[in-house]
């Protein structure tokens, strides 16, 4: 049977982990090489590394990044942030990322998706998209704003047409960020990603807002997810992937287990 | 211990190259030497993308290769679309043929409400006295990324239950695939590409 994904997230900005709270107030939460193969080793089904790194030096920075924790992981590695063209994907692939994340870029440049997934194949390119629900539209959820630059900047366009656009041109999964979940540890928005999630093909990865094991219980369920994103939860042993995946399991959700 | 890992420009190859050195093969890239795998201890043809892409193999002259090598019994495992490529073809390209190594063919999967491609971590059943999966026990996990299938047939060492069985692991002598990534697959997949560099012919 399929299982139910636990993906650990690290934020990277210049080369060190960091947790933001809703985008902002970053703790320093280590080395991510160290970090990632650790959450391999505790039962992460995958790492999600995202590089919150804006300037031109920090991309050099990345690209080590990436080559050091790829070294040390077999389980499916994903590297977003920053990514602009077909080219900074190449290199990030050549540093041993098994899949991209783009923002930004394929809200400016749709055709980036379509570039990417023609050279390196639909399930190497994740498209992720933060959203924040919309109390003036008429369906704040299935209509919530998409926002870009680290969720700074509106877009004016609907979580599920943007969603249903990244599926045609060629995502092979969408990372969906609740930005009015992020960091407050208060449960996943399990509408918004239930809406994305029925509204396109292609496995939905939950995130923003893990706090407790019941958050994945109801995402996975009522949220519909195929997989969830966990970073704050685990930084600070809270909870290792293994131990949230033998409560999820208890729970009646499948996971990979013994992992 | 020396391995061929065949390059046929569809996709990035740095995963399965890492894996293999971590499990101390060396490793050999070639996208044309025929010498490479004319004379290769053993052969990787990783994939990933769409089965179209396998054309170059048959430009290159590298099919006719492989399958002179697999003849003289050099161990061969294909991965993804590398497995896929040793059946007969696949519908998401008809009109390229596979190696035909089985003769069956691969298809999409058959429409249901599930998604697809079929994205995660999903549990092998195997079948007894495969080599390649020496040591899995049943219902271990693997990583699989793929929209196409091949189907259940004999010579299937372990298939796997999305939608409807359909085959995880083939393997025949020398001639293996795996559906999955085993470079992506945690303790298990070292485990089963471990048993792909110690194959041995059975007297």
């Amino acid at each position: 049977m399929l299982t139910k994904r636990i993906i650990a997230c690290l934020d990277v900005k210049d080369g060190r982990v960091v947790k933001g709270v809703q985008f902002v107030d970053l703790i320093d939460a280590g080395d991510p090489a160290t970090q990632a193969a650790r959450h391999a080793r505790e039962g992460a089904d995958e790492i999600v590394l995202l590089d919150i790194t804006a300037t031109h030096e920090g991309r050099q920075t990345l690209l080590d990044t990436v080559r050091r924790t790829a070294q040390q992981l077999f389980v499916p590695f994903c590297v977003g942030g920053g990514i602009r063209t077909a080219h900074d994907a190449a290199l990030v692939f050549e540093a041993g990322a098994d899949k991209i994340s783009v923002n930004s870029a394929a809200l400016k440049t749709p055709t980036l998706i379509d570039e990417i997934g023609r050279s390196f194949g639909a399930q190497a390119v994740v498209v992720a998209i933060d959203a924040r629900r919309n109390p003036d539209a008429k369906d704040p959820v299935r209509e919530a704003e998409v926002y870009v630059q680290g969720g700074r900047k509106p877009t004016g366009r609907g979580v599920v047409a943007w969603a249903r656009e990244a599926e045609q041109r060629g995502a092979g999964e969408i990372l969906l960020t609740s930005m009015d979940s992020d960091g407050t540890r208060a449960g996943f928005d399990c509408e918004l990603t239930a809406a994305v999630s029925e509204a396109v093909g292609i496995p939905v990865i939950a995130s923003g807002g893990a706090g407790t094991v019941d958050h994945f219980v109801d995402v996975f369920g009522r949220g519909k997810a195929d997989a969830a994103l966990a970073a704050s939860i685990f930084h600070f042993g809270i909870s290792s992937a293994r131990s949230l995946k033998e409560e999820l399991a208890r729970a009646g959700v499948s996971v990979r287990l013994p992992c | 211990m020396r391995v061929t890992v065949i390059d046929y420009k569809a996709g990035n190859l740095t995963s399965v190259l890492k894996t293999l050195r971590h499990l101390g093969a060396e490793t050999v890239v070639t996208d044309s030497d025929l010498a490479l795998i004319e004379n290769a201890e053993r052969i990787v043809l990783p994939g990933v993308g769409n089965f179209a892409a396998t054309a170059r193999l048959d430009a290159t002259g590298i099919t006719g290769a492989i399958r002179a090598a697999i003849h003289k019994g050099t161990p061969f495992l294909g991965i993804c679309v590398g497995m896929q490529w040793l059946f007969s073809g696949s519908s998401e390209a008809p009109e390229q043929p596979g190696l035909g190594a089985f003769s069956e063919a691969c298809t999409h999967f058959a429409e249901s409400t599930e998604k697809v491609p079929h994205v995660g971590w999903n549990s092998l059943e195997i079948r007894d006295g495969s080599k390649l999966l020496a040591g899995v026990e049943k219902g271990e996990h693997v990583y699989f990324t793929h929209s196409f299938r091949a189907p259940v047939t004999s010579n299937t060492a372990a298939e796997t239950f999305y939608i409807e069985p359909f085959t995880a692991a083939v393997e025949r002598g020398n001639v293996m695939g795996t559906q999955f990534h085993p470079e992506k697959s945690g303790a298990t997949g070292l485990k089963i590409l471990t048993n792909f560099l110690q194959w041995e012919p059975t007297c």
